[in-house]
């Protein structure tokens, strides 16, 4: 094993054990509160966390086909976090 | 002509005079006549070979392997009914065009007939008994619509419903019946069937099928103690009642009995009893016909009273009776039409029914007078009409008969039935025609135009030919009994002559219609007496039966359905538990075949993220926004599992229904209360949370027994592996078992989807218009809002990011068949594109940019898939067949093409429409409650200058 790929596997799991904290922590926020808004940016943050660990999956399984599933955390994981804000700013997120 | 053209040609033409209408009551009438017409010339196209003898088949399968197989066979038997019910029927249609008045809708008066008479028409031409079931229950429906047609009549709709109801149940016994037969003979052809007389006499089933048979043909034919729905009946248009109860509808009974008559008669029990209810049928409608005042009432009751005596007829299993049944089949299809239209002339002219307040028409109605008077003495049986012919016979069959081992029980009661027919005949001539011409009438009669007395007239004129002439009848007579007879019996060689001596029938006939005069003269003591005496009444009884029954149905239903989901799902939960743990304890366990696999850290988090999430759910489930928030989490957790167990389609389908999902139960939670109150007693609690519990811990059993053993049988995945590349060109598995191996599940299920996107729709079309409008009109924010209803941050963002999705949503579609994606989760994809534009510049803009309605992009998604599958049709290869091919077009790669891309667009159209139909409707509730939102796509435009009018106006107020 080359020192390359032994320096890639530790990278690989410190950033899986970080972000299954972030995840943690955030679900610790989202129980705690106090406001709406906390929890809204908490579930905000999760999905950035997901998003980061199906892209370290992908790295530490070396397979491709979990791009499409970033990528669509990445594009509209942010419509539901708008509509919760707009949801508690508006009341009706259509109008 | 063919034997299909003959049955489909009526339910064809249904569909022209409901489009004819606007063309005028003559044009109407006219189509439908042709129609008719036209079927009738073509049923006598084939007596050439009818009367030589011989059989016409046609058939075509229809669903071979279930024995249902579209079979017609016309012979002597099928001939005659079919000449009945397409002859009178052409005489009904030319007496309906002129008795309907303006006010009714004719081109539904005969789009319903026509719908009739094919059903009809079906069921005497059937050679399948599967066949001839459906067509059994088409006259059943159509018969409903035909009688209930005054709509405006209470009488009608109830005479509908109660001929529905009993000839309906019937028609469920017969199916049992049906089936029983096919079970005993392994085939569903009549054909077959009745060359095995000996089989299925011989079987034990033989009883209960022919109990369950007789019971479809006696609710039909109304036998006692059916009989009461025809009466009720009456209140349809007299058109209507003189086709269903002379020709037809009740003959259809008649006519499966004699249809199987080769194979079911001749034991004790088929004469037993069909000759009770026969005769009872028979003495009951005639007596009741005699004390009826509503002319239609009393030849409703004759009609039921001669029903009852072709059964009886039938019932005796002699082939001398049976011919006598065909022949009054024939003569009482003749009078019985003819009197109806002369009631309905009557009635039309006099504008009542009421026989006590009519008399002296003889000298008003000349013509009239003439026609009922010759059918009403047929049916009175008087020599030298044909009633009286098949009359003597019909006495002569019950002189030999003994029943229950008395030699003059059938004759006695023939005698006493026939004594009362003729007893209401002279009634009708004396009491409508006879006696001083009044001045009280409720409008002055006088014959009618020729349209409404021909039709019956010429039946009048068969009345008296085939009275006076029978040997003319003689011949198709014996024709059609030696087809009913097949080869069960000889055809009798009997002589049909008016004079055969001094017979015991003769003198029977005499005191029929000696006592039948005598009966008229004492007929105001005797009616005193009637209605004196106590009577069930059959409507009463069959009302409170109905009720009775629905509270039945009530207290069953009730207490397990009470609109409540948390009963249906702790009801469900409890019989899993029960069921699956009896086959736990009952059933062997197979030992355990895999090992569980290490878990790891980051699944562990995920785990009690899950965890965290559901029991936060139970715990804070009353403040429904953080619960929405909870479940956004455990969505999020599952795709990535989803990811994490290599399943990035379910991934990515899970995580877009997951945003539109929040987006919905937002729209929805804005008309909710924050928190969900406390409304169940702490004991109901506790006992939901064991109900729960269980459930939770037997759904963990189960999985954890299925994570350690491999399926019993050979999974099916391993043959979607295998073929997905070879048969369906795709290398994504899941992808082309959605849109090729299951294309037809797929097919469907958009289908539902548009369905209950539509719903949706129509269920806020409808609050909008209800009270609810008011409500919502009035409706004030619970908490104070934000001032910017779209901001400029986000309206830019969305219109910057719109482009993105879309063409990420045409990649996933277009890799979908070799790489994860496909129809449905672009679908997602580009509907989540679009609501964010709805989102941030609001529903007026957002609609105003609209170009096509949803409604009409879901259409388009089944049309494509629908069209899609219909291709394969053209190259002869069954429904959604697929095929691909491989391209290359330079400078590009070898690509390929494939039919299932096509019905993958129709999944993406589909999908579009529905999400989007269904997200618009419900912020289409929200626009009542404000005012109506500008045209502006964000409140502080850079690039305008003056002030939308919505802030403008907030400031003019602030000043």
């Amino acid at each position: 094993m080359t020192a390359a790929t032994e320096l890639m596997n530790i990278a690989i799991f410190v950033a899986f054990v970080t972000l299954a904290l972030g995840q943690i922590l955030s679900m610790v926020r989202l129980v705690l509160g106090p406001t709406s808004g906390d929890r809204i940016l908490a579930l905000d943050t999760m999905v950035i966390n997901a998003l980061g660990l199906v892209v370290l999956l992908g790295i530490y399984q070396g397979v491709q086909i979990y791009f499409e599933v970033s990528l669509l955390i990445a594009m509209l994981g942010f419509v539901s976090t708008v509509a919760l804000a707009r949801f508690k700013l508006r009341g009706d997120i259509i109008e | 002509m063919s034997l299909f053209i003959i049955v489909a040609l009526p339910f064809l033409g249904a569909l022209l005079p409901g489009l004819m209408n606007s063309a005028g009551r003559a044009a109407t009438a006219g189509v439908t006549f042709a129609i008719s017409l036209a079927a009738f010339v073509g049923l006598l196209t084939n007596l050439p070979t009818v009367l030589a003898g011989e059989v016409v088949m046609a058939r075509v399968d229809w669903m071979p392997l279930l024995g249902l197989n579209f079979s017609l066979m016309l012979d002597g038997l099928g001939f005659f009914f079919a000449l009945l019910i397409l002859g009178i029927g052409l005489l009904i249609i030319a007496y309906a065009r002129h008795y309907l008045s303006r006010d009714d809708n004719m081109g539904q008066f005969f789009t319903y007939l026509l719908l009739f008479q094919g059903a009809m028409v079906g069921i005497v031409l059937s050679n399948n008994i599967l066949l001839l079931l459906v067509f059994w229950e088409l006259t059943s429906l159509s018969s409903f619509l035909l009688i209930g047609y005054w709509k405006h009549l209470p009488e009608g709709r109830q005479g509908a419903r109660m001929a529905l109801t009993v000839t309906g149940m019937g028609g469920l016994a017969m199916i049992g019946g049906m089936l029983i037969l096919g079970e005993i003979v392994g085939s569903y052809d009549l054909s077959v069937i009745l060359q095995n007389r000996d089989a299925i006499q011989a079987d034990p089933l033989y009883v209960p099928a022919l109990l369950l048979i007789l019971l479809g043909c006696f609710t039909k034919s109304a036998q006692f103690p059916f009989h009461f729905w025809l009466p009720h009946a009456m209140a349809a248009p007299t058109p209507v009642s003189a086709y269903l109860h002379s020709a037809t509808m009740v003959k259809a009974g008649i006519f499966l009995m004699a249809r199987m008559w080769p194979v079911l008669s001749g034991t004790p029990e088929w004469f037993t009893i069909i000759m009770t209810v026969g005769l009872i049928t028979m003495v009951l409608g005639a007596v009741i016909a005699l004390f009826k005042h509503d002319l239609k009432a009393l030849l409703a009751f004759s009609t039921v009273s001669h029903l009852g005596l072709i059964t009886m007829l039938l019932g005796t299993g002699t082939a001398f009776g049976a011919m006598a049944a065909v022949f009054h089949i024939l003569n009482h299809a003749t009078f019985k039409a003819a009197l109806f239209m002369s009631a309905g002339i009557i009635d039309h002219e006099a504008h009542t029914r009421d026989i006590r307040r009519l008399g002296g028409l003889r000298k008003l109605m000349p013509v009239t007078f003439v026609i009922a008077s010759l059918a009403a003495l047929s049916m009175a049986g008087i020599p030298l009409l044909n009633g009286f012919l098949s009359k003597e016979m019909m006495l002569e069959e019950a002189n030999h008969t003994v029943l229950f081992n008395s030699p003059w029980l059938v004759p006695a009661l023939a005698t006493f039935g026939s004594l009362f027919s003729a007893a209401y005949c002279f009634r009708l001539i004396g009491h409508v025609f006879f006696g001083p011409v009044r001045d009280d009438y409720p409008a002055k009669p006088h014959d009618p135009g020729s349209g409404l007395w021909l039709p019956p007239a010429i039946l009048v004129v068969f009345v008296v030919l085939i009275g006076v002439a029978p040997f003319m009848a003689e011949p198709f007579v014996k024709l059609v009994t030696a087809s009913l007879l097949g080869d069960a019996a000889e055809v009798p060689k009997a002589y049909f002559k008016i004079w055969h001596g001094l017979v015991p029938a003769l003198y029977m006939s005499l005191i029929a219609v000696v006592g039948g005069l005598l009966m008229l003269l004492i007929f105001k003591p005797s009616l005193r007496l009637w209605d004196k005496a106590p009577r069930p009444e059959a409507k009463v009884i069959f009302e409170a039966i109905v009720e009775g029954v629905v509270r039945l149905a009530r207290a069953l239903i009730l207490p397990l359905h009470n609109g409540a989901f948390t009963r249906y799902a702790a009801i469900g939960a409890v019989v899993f538990v029960v069921a699956g743990y009896h086959a736990w304890t009952t059933g062997t366990v197979g030992a355990t075949t895999r090992t569980l696999q290490a878990v790891n850290f980051v699944s562990i988090a995920g785990w009690m993220m899950l965890v965290a999430a559901t029991v936060g759910m139970v715990l804070m489930h009353r403040n429904r926004l953080l619960s929405l928030i909870l479940i956004g989490i455990v969505g999020l957790m599952v795709s990535i599992g989803f990811v994490y167990f290599s399943a990035p389609d379910l991934a990515m389908t899970q995580f877009t229904v997951e945003v539109v999902t929040i987006i919905l139960l937002l729209l929805a939670l804005n008309f909710l209360p924050n928190t969900t109150p406390i409304e169940s007693s702490i004991l109901r609690r506790v006992r939901d949370a064991g109900v729960a519990v269980i459930g939770g811990l037997a759904t963990f059993a189960l999985s954890y027994h299925y994570i350690l053993r491999d399926a019993v049988s050979a999974p099916i995945s391993e043959f979607h592996v295998a073929n997905s590349y070879k048969g369906g060109g795709g290398t994504n598995v899941v992808n082309v078992i959605l849109v090729d191996f299951r294309g037809f599940d797929t097919y469907g299920e958009i289908i539902v989807l548009g369905i209950a996107a539509l719903l949706i729709y129509a269920l806020t079309e409808s609050l909008l218009s209800g009270p609810v409008r008011a409500r919502l009109l009035n409706r004030k924010p619970d908490q104070a809002r934000a001032g910017d209803k779209h901001p400029m941050m986000m309206v830019v963002m969305t219109r910057v990011i719109m482009p993105v999705v879309l063409m990420v949503g045409f990649y996933i579609f277009l890799r979908g068949h070799n790489e994860p994606g496909g129809g449905f989760i672009a679908g997602l994809i580009v509907s989540i594109g679009v609501v964010m534009q709805y989102m941030a510049s609001g529903f007026g803009w957002a609609s105003a940019r609209l170009r096509y309605p949803y409604h009409g992009v879901i259409g388009a998604g089944v049309l494509i898939a629908g069209l899609t599958g219909i291709g394969s049709w053209f190259v002869s290869k069954p429904f959604l067949t697929s095929d691909f091919t491989y391209v290359r077009i330079p400078p590009f790669e070898k690509f390929e093409l494939a039919t299932a891309a096509l019905f993958d667009l129709g999944v993406f159209l589909a999908v579009v429409g529905a999400v989007m139909l269904s997200l618009e409707s419900f912020s289409r509730l929200a626009r009542l409650a404000q005012e109506p939102s500008d045209d502006e796509p964000m409140d502080i435009d850079p690039s305008r200058d003056d002030l939308p009018t919505s802030l403008a106006s907030s400031e003019k107020e602030g000043v």
